[in-house]
């Protein structure tokens, strides 16, 4: 039980890591990038060719896959996103879903149907492990990666708090019109906010590849439990993402205790708990619905 | 100049050209009937596919196109049309009747899914509709008679012979298109048409008036439901096995934005244009594998980006067409010379 317990929310850093970039996408752009998953599996890829073709180590790897996706994220922005969030509300949705169906298929004619992982190239971090008790042991990879989680969330929030171009990325959030009258240059400030969502989605590519192994269609399930672990914790939310990684983790953690099938319904149950729960917020409108459905007056 | 004293201007609902168009979809209705007769075994059921592409196309572009809401998660429903089928049937329901009533299940069980899922918006509507298709997935190959990812198949019916299973499948997907089609037609021509069309264009504004946006929007998502599992119900009536990832897969949502972005989304006849389209480059292209997915990707995000009405709504636009009038035209009197 502790152990599961424990898993769970080194397992939860990882949904963390790659939910933070989607969250903070939508927390300013209010766009849902339905590419991020495949983008996370781009990035593996890219660290999979330079370890296995050039013999640069994963670690090394990111130096050159974290400003390469920052770069993608610029370029999403400027030709694709900003494009369709002008078109209509919908057709971000429609663009990226396009978009994460030609690079999920890019990248299976590039690297066919066998499974890879980047484990094989950094040593023995993949199977290390420090003994807590008798019968519990954690990985030093999954910790590496909870803390590069919360780092790169602290980071985040203080890159939002405290500098210029964080203080003119919130402003373009709540209203890039008003931002614009005050000199901020919106465009810019969507694009750095791409750039660094898609920096941080090799950051999760990179623990994706090491803790287990991905494939070409891997990018489907990364974008769920991204979009899981930052709805639980309140889309948007710095820290709440955490939480909500967590917290998905620890619904698979222990699904996977009841049975083999568990662990991925465990995950998709707690989602929908924390969905059902928001219908019975006090003084919602759906709430008020219900009750009125139900023939009883809201309390 | 009295151009706005009232009495002389007409609401037009049906165009000379808009009732050719309507007798010409008479005529083709009559001539598909009569399809089994005349063509070969393949064509026949190539068709049957056609019409479950009109029907997959037509019903996500009910919910996406006139009521606002993206899903990436409408496979749900085509699984779970085929899935009620198998079920049905295995329980010694006669096979055809499975497939109505399973879809009609398929459209009750959306109604309390309607509830949460409505409260979504936009991406998280969107994403949140493919958790829903996932978690029923797993859910579905708990069931015995499923075998995880084996899969069954329907196996009642094999009990007819191929030529009346070909021919009575074809006759039925056919009818669930001119009904759902029609269904739609009547629907969008009505009241609440009108209220669907208004929150299409303008939600806030809409809601300001006094539409039921919430209620229109049920209902629009319980129709594309049913639609969808009716079209998987049929899927699984030509491909007899049943394999959940197959069913279950996004493919089939990626196939169905496909044929609307490509045909022109939030219009009538786009839908029935894009999946024709997308009909014949499957056949043309389908045998490509990877780079069709590639291509239909790429099109999907090039259409959404430098043409997001589609052909049909260019062509509608550029010559002011409605073939299948859903919508309501002001007619102003003809100036008289000064």
């Amino acid at each position: 039980m502790t152990d599961a317990l424990i898993q769970g929310i080194l397992l939860g850093g990882y949904y963390a890591l790659i939910a933070a970039g989607l969250s903070f996408m939508f927390s300013v752009m209010r766009i849902i990038n339905l590419a991020h998953g495949s983008l996370a599996v781009f990035a593996a890829y890219a660290l999979f060719v330079l370890a296995d073709s050039f013999g640069i180590s994963p670690f090394l790897g990111l130096l050159i896959v974290v400003p390469l996706m920052a770069l993608v994220g610029w370029a999403l922005q400027r030709f694709i996103l900003e494009r369709a969030t002008r078109a209509g509300p919908l057709v971000p949705i429609l663009a990226t879903f396009g978009l994460s169906i030609v690079i999920d298929n890019l990248l299976f004619e590039q690297f066919g149907a066998n499974t890879r992982s980047l484990a094989n190239y950094i040593g023995d971090l993949s199977y290390d492990s420090w003994q807590l008790t008798d019968d519990i042991a954690v990985g030093k990879l999954a910790v590496l990666i909870f803390a590069t989680a919360v780092a790169l969330l602290a980071g985040i929030q203080l890159f939002l708090s405290f500098t210029p171009l964080g203080r003119a990325i919130r402003a373009t959030s709540e209203d890039s019109d008003t931002a614009g009258l005050v000199g901020i240059d919106a465009r810019r400030a969507n694009a750095v906010a791409a750039a660094i969502a898609m920096a941080s989605v090799a950051l999760a590519g990179a623990a994706l590849g090491t803790r287990a192994t991905f494939d070409a269609y891997a990018g489907a399930p990364q974008l769920l439990f991204a979009f899981e672990a930052a709805v639980i914790g309140g889309t948007g939310s710095v820290w709440g993402t955490l939480f909500g990684g967590i917290l998905l983790a620890l619904g698979q953690s222990f699904g996977a205790q009841i049975a083999p099938q568990g662990f991925l319904l465990g995950g998709h149950v707690v989602f929908f708990i924390v969905l059902f729960a928001r219908l019975f917020v006090p003084g919602s409108a759906l709430r008020r619905q219900v009750l009125a459905a139900l023939g009883r007056q809201p309390a | 100049m009295n151009a706005m004293s009232g009495e002389r201007i007409t609401v037009e609902r049906w165009t000379g050209s808009a009732r050719l168009a309507a007798a010409v979809v008479v005529l083709v209705i009559i001539a598909l009937a009569l399809g089994p007769k005349l063509l070969s075994p393949g064509l026949t059921d190539r068709l049957t596919a056609l019409f479950v592409y009109v029907i997959l196309a037509a019903m996500w572009n009910a919910l996406t196109g006139f009521g606002g809401l993206v899903s990436v998660g409408q496979q749900v429903f085509f699984g779970l049309g085929a899935y009620f089928a198998i079920r049905l049937a295995d329980w010694g329901l006669n096979p055809f009747a499975a497939l109505v009533v399973g879809a009609v299940g398929v459209g009750i069980v959306a109604v309390p899914l309607s509830w949460p899922m409505l409260r979504l918006k936009g991406g998280e509507f969107a994403i949140g509709m493919w958790v829903v298709a996932e978690l029923v997935h797993l859910l579905v190959n708990l069931d015995t008679l499923v075998r995880g990812e084996t899969g069954t198949s329907l196996i009642s019916m094999n009990n007819f012979d191929a030529t009346t299973r070909r021919d009575s499948i074809y006759w039925l997907a056919l009818a669930a298109m001119v009904v759902l089609l029609g269904a739609l037609f009547v629907l969008l021509r009505s009241r609440i048409g009108a209220a669907i069309q208004a929150i299409r264009d303008n939600e806030e504004a809409a809601a300001s008036l006094g539409v039921r946006v919430v209620t229109t929007k049920r209902l629009l998502f319980v129709l594309a439901a049913f639609g969808a599992g009716m079209a998987g119900a049929l899927w699984l009536a030509t491909a007899i096995t049943f394999q959940p990832r197959t069913f279950f897969g996004v493919q089939w949502t990626a196939y169905m934005i496909f044929m609307v972005l490509v045909g022109g989304i939030g219009t009538f006849e786009g839908p029935i244009i894009g999946a024709v389209i997308f009909f014949l480059i499957e056949t043309w292209f389908g045998s490509t594998g990877v780079w069709y997915l590639v291509g239909l990707g790429a099109v999907a995000v090039l259409f959404s980006l430098l043409l997001p009405k589609g052909l049909w709504g260019a062509v509608e636009s550029r010559w002011s067409l409605q073939l299948l009038p859903v919508g309501y035209r002001l007619r102003l009197p003809e100036t008289k010379a000064e």
